[in-house]
C-alpha cells in the first residue's frame, strides 16, 4: 500500500520522513537543542566549560544506564533492576578499595570486580527473563530486592568514602581537558564499536519478532540474555559515574535511577516494544531530562514547586517524543 | 490424577495452597503468627494492597500492555489530601472521601486519555503521570500541615465493625462481590474481556474500545485514592510517599492471583489471594529474625521462586 501511495506524497515531506527513519532521536535531538538554547538563554554560564562540566559529571551515570537499558528494551524486554545494579556494584566497588587501601592498582582491581558483578547482575536476569520465561516487569522487580538486599548485606548504611585517588580523578583533568569528557569520547567510541556488533542487531531482530527470529534459527534465549548481561555491564560503569561523583558509597543510591532510565530510552524515540531504537538517542534522552531539570532550576521556579514542574515538563516530553516519531514514520 | 493436576493449573487454588503453607510456616517460626487476631492484622493489611490491586488487575485485563505505575503516586496524594481535609475530625470524611475520589478519577483519566486518543504506551503514560503526582506531593505538603486521620476512620479500619471483622475488611468482601459480578456478568466486564484478548476483533464488534479503557484508568485511580483512603485510617497520619510501596506490590498481587500482564484472562478473586499471600510472606520475614539485607534477599528470591508455580512464557518450540 505504502508503495501506491509515495508519488503522491510531495517530495519534502518523504525526505523528512527518511531522515526520521533512519535517525529515529531526531525529534529528541530537536528537544534538547531547544531545551539547550533555553538554558543559555535563562543562564548564560550554564553553557560555560564549567557549567557543561558539571551536568555532564551529574548526568553521565544516567547516560550510561540509558544505554544500559537500551540493549534489553531492543529486545523488547524491560529491566527494573538496573538501579538496583548501580547501587550494588557502588557498595561493592567502595567497599573493595576500602579493603585494599586506595592506591592505583587497587582501584584498577576494584573496578575489574564491579564490572564483574554488573555482568553476573546482568546474566541473573537473563536467567531468570530469558531461561526460566518469568514475565521482565515482575521478574526484574523480584531481582532488584534481591540486589539491593545484597547491597545493605555489604554496607548497611550510607557513608563510607571512596578514596581520594579516584574521585580527584573522576572530578579532575587530564591534558587540561576535564577527565568527564575523556570518559565521553572512550563511551562514544565503545557505543559505535557495540553498534556494529553481531549482538545489537540480533537483539533488535528478536524485539521486532521473537518467534520469527526463532523459526529462522537465532538462538533467542542466548540472545536475550546477552542484551541482560550487556546492561548489567553498563549499570556497573554507571556505578563508576556515580562513585566518582558522590565520592562515597551508598546502598540505595541506584534505586531512584531506574524509571529515569527507562523514560531516557522512550525520550530517544526507541520503541518500548521492541525492534526499534537507536543508543544515541537513549544518551539524548538522558540529557534531555538533565537539561530539563538545570532549566527549572535556572528559570527562578520556586523550590517546592520544581519536581511539579519536572515532573510535568518530563511527561510532556515523553508524550511529544512518542507523538512525533510515530507520526514521522507512519 | 489428571482432575489434580487441572485443579494445581487454577491460580486460585495455588495461592491458596501456598497461603496454607505460609501460614503453617510462620506458625512453626513464630508461634501465635496465625492465631486469628495475626491472621486478622494481615487481612487488613492484605486488604489496603488489595483495593489498589483492584484497579491494577483491571487496567492490566483491558491489554494492550496495560498497566498502571501511578498507582503508588495516587495512594500517597490520597492520603495527604483525606489526612488535611479530616484533620481529625469526623464531619470533614464525606467531604474527604469525595475529594480523594474525584482526585483519583482525574488522574485515572488523564492516563485514559493519553494511552487511548494520544496512544502513548500504558508503561509510558503512567510512568510520567508518576514523576507529576510525586511533584505533585512536595508542593501540597509544602503548604499545609500534614493531616490526621478521622477517629471514625481509624475505627473503620482496625475496629470490629460485624461479626468480629473490621469494617475495610467487608469493604473488600465488597469490592471483590461487585467486581466478580462487573467481570463476569455484565456486558462491560465482557468487553474488557474481549479488548483484553483481541482489541481488533473487539473493535470490529462494535465494542467502544476506547471509552472502556478510559473507564479502566479512571476506575485505577478511584481504588488507588480508596486504599489512599484507608491507609489514613490505618497509620493515623500521612507521611512522605505512603503510597510508594504499592506500585510494583499491586502488579505482583495480580501476577500471583493468575491474571498474565498480557492480559485478557484471569480475574479478581486470585488478586485478592494473591495480595495475602504477598502480606503474609512480607510478615513472616519480619518475623524471622534476621537483618533487613537478609530479609530482602530472601523476599526476592522467594518471590521469584513463587512466579515460577504461575504463568511462564510459552516455549518457543511449542
Amino acid at each position: 500500500m505504502a508503495s501506491i501511495e509515495a508519488p503522491a506524497r510531495p517530495r519534502s515531506s518523504s525526505a523528512v520522513k527518511r531522515a526520521f527513519e533512519r535517525y529515529p532521536f531526531l525529534p529528541a535531538l530537536i528537544i534538547l537543542v531547544v531545551l539547550i538554547a533555553l538554558n543559555g538563554w535563562f543562564q548564560p554560564r550554564s553553557l560555560s566549560l564549567v557549567g557543561v562540566t558539571g551536568l555532564v559529571k551529574t548526568y553521565l551515570a544516567l547516560m550510561l544506564l540509558a544505554v544500559a537499558q537500551t540493549y534489553v528494551i531492543y529486545a523488547g524486554d524491560i529491566d527494573l533492576s538496573a538501579g538496583a545494579i548501580v547501587s550494588l556494584v557502588n557498595v561493592v566497588i567502595v567497599g573493595v578499595m576500602a579493603q585494599w587501601g586506595g592506591d592505583g592498582v587497587t582501584i584498577v582491581a576494584a573496578l575489574a570486580i564491579g564490572l564483574a558483578t554488573g555482568l553476573a547482575c546482568g546474566i541473573v536476569n537473563g536467567i531468570v527473563v530469558a531461561a526460566l520465561r518469568l514475565q521482565a516487569i515482575v521478574a526484574t522487580f523480584a531481582t532488584s530486592i534481591f540486589f539491593t538486599g545484597l547491597a545493605l548485606y555489604i554496607q548497611p548504611v550510607a557513608g563510607t568514602p571512596a578514596p581520594t585517588a579516584f574521585w580527584r580523578t573522576y572530578g579532575g583533568r587530564i591534558l587540561e581537558i576535564p577527565f568527564v569528557f575523556h570518559v565521553v569520547v572512550l563511551f562514544a567510541v565503545l557505543l559505535a564499536i557495540l553498534v556494529r556488533t553481531r549482538l545489537s542487531l540480533r537483539l533488535l531482530a528478536v524485539g521486532d519478532g521473537q518467534q520469527e527470529s526463532y523459526q529462522s534459527g537465532l538462538p533467542v534465549t542466548a540472545i536475550r540474555m546477552g542484551g541482560y548481561a550487556l546492561c548489567g555491564v553498563f549499570a556497573a560503569l554507571a556505578a563508576f559515574c556515580i562513585t566518582g561523583d558522590t565520592a562515597s558509597g551508598d546502598p540505595l543510591v541506584g534505586g531512584k535511577m531506574t524509571l529515569f532510565s527507562i523514560a531516557a530510552v522512550v525520550l530517544g524515540g526507541s520503541a518500548l516494544s521492541g525492534g526499534y531504537g537507536t543508543v544515541v538517542g537513549s544518551v539524548i534522552g538522558a540529557l534531555i531530562i538533565g537539561f530539563i531539570n538545570s532549566l527549572v532550576f535556572f528559570v527562578g521556579t520556586p523550590s517546592e514547586w520544581q519536581n511539579l514542574v519536572q515532573g510535568v515538563a518530563i511527561l510532556l516530553a515523553l508524550m511529544a517524543g512518542v507523538l512525533v516519531g510515530r507520526r514521522a514514520r507512519a | 490424577m489428571s482432575a489434580v493436576t487441572a485443579l494445581l493449573r487454577q491460580p486460585l487454588v495455588v495461592a491458596l495452597i501456598l497461603i496454607a503453607g505460609l501460614l503453617w510456616l510462620g506458625e512453626t517460626l513464630s508461634p501465635g503468627f496465625a492465631s486469628g487476631q495475626q491472621i486478622l492484622r494481615l487481612l487488613i493489611v492484605a486488604a489496603l494492597l488489595g483495593i489498589v490491586a483492584a484497579g491494577q488487575n483491571l487496567v492490566i485485563l483491558g491489554g494492550r500492555e496495560g498497566i498502571d505505575l501511578s498507582v503508588g503516586g495516587v495512594v500517597s496524594l490520597s492520603a495527604i489530601i483525606a489526612g488535611n481535609l479530616m484533620a481529625g475530625d469526623n464531619a470533614g470524611i464525606p467531604l474527604a472521601i469525595l475529594a480523594c475520589v474525584v482526585a483519583g478519577a482525574f488522574f485515572g483519566l488523564l492516563n485514559g486519555i493519553g494511552v487511548t486518543l494520544l496512544r502513548i504506551p500504558p508503561l509510558v503514560m503512567t510512568l510520567g503521570m508518576l514523576g507529576v503526582l510525586q511533584g505533585l506531593l512536595v508542593v501540597v505538603r509544602q503548604g499545609i500541615p500534614s493531616g490526621r486521620a478521622a477517629p471514625a476512620l481509624a475505627d473503620f479500619v482496625s475496629r470490629t465493625f460485624l461479626f468480629g471483622l473490621p469494617g475495610i475488611l467487608w469493604l473488600w468482601v465488597v469490592i471483590g462481590l461487585v467486581m466478580a459480578f462487573l467481570l463476569n456478568r455484565t456486558v462491560f466486564g465482557h468487553r474488557i474481556y474481549a479488548i483484553g484478548s483481541n482489541e481488533q476483533a473487539a473493535f470490529m464488534a462494535g465494542v467502544p474500545v476506547k471509552a472502556i479503557r478510559i473507564a479502566l484508568f479512571v476506575l485505577s485511580g478511584v481504588f488507588a485514592a480508596i486504599t489512599g483512603i484507608c491507609l489514613l485510617g490505618y497509620s493515623g497520619s500521612s507521611f512522605a510517599n505512603v503510597g510508594e510501596q504499592y506500585m510494583l506490590a499491586s502488579i505482583i498481587a495480580v501476577v500471583f492471583g493468575g491474571t498474565p500482564l498480557s492480559g485478557g484472562k484471569g480475574g479478581y478473586t486470585g488478586t485478592m489471594a494473591g495480595a495475602f499471600l504477598l502480606v503474609i510472606l512480607q510478615s513472616i520475614l519480619t518475623t524471622v529474625n534476621i537483618d533487613e539485607s537478609g530479609r530482602q534477599m530472601v523476599f526476592g528470591a522467594t518471590l521469584l521462586v513463587l512466579m515460577l508455580f504461575y504463568g511462564r512464557g510459552r516455549s518457543m518450540r511449542a
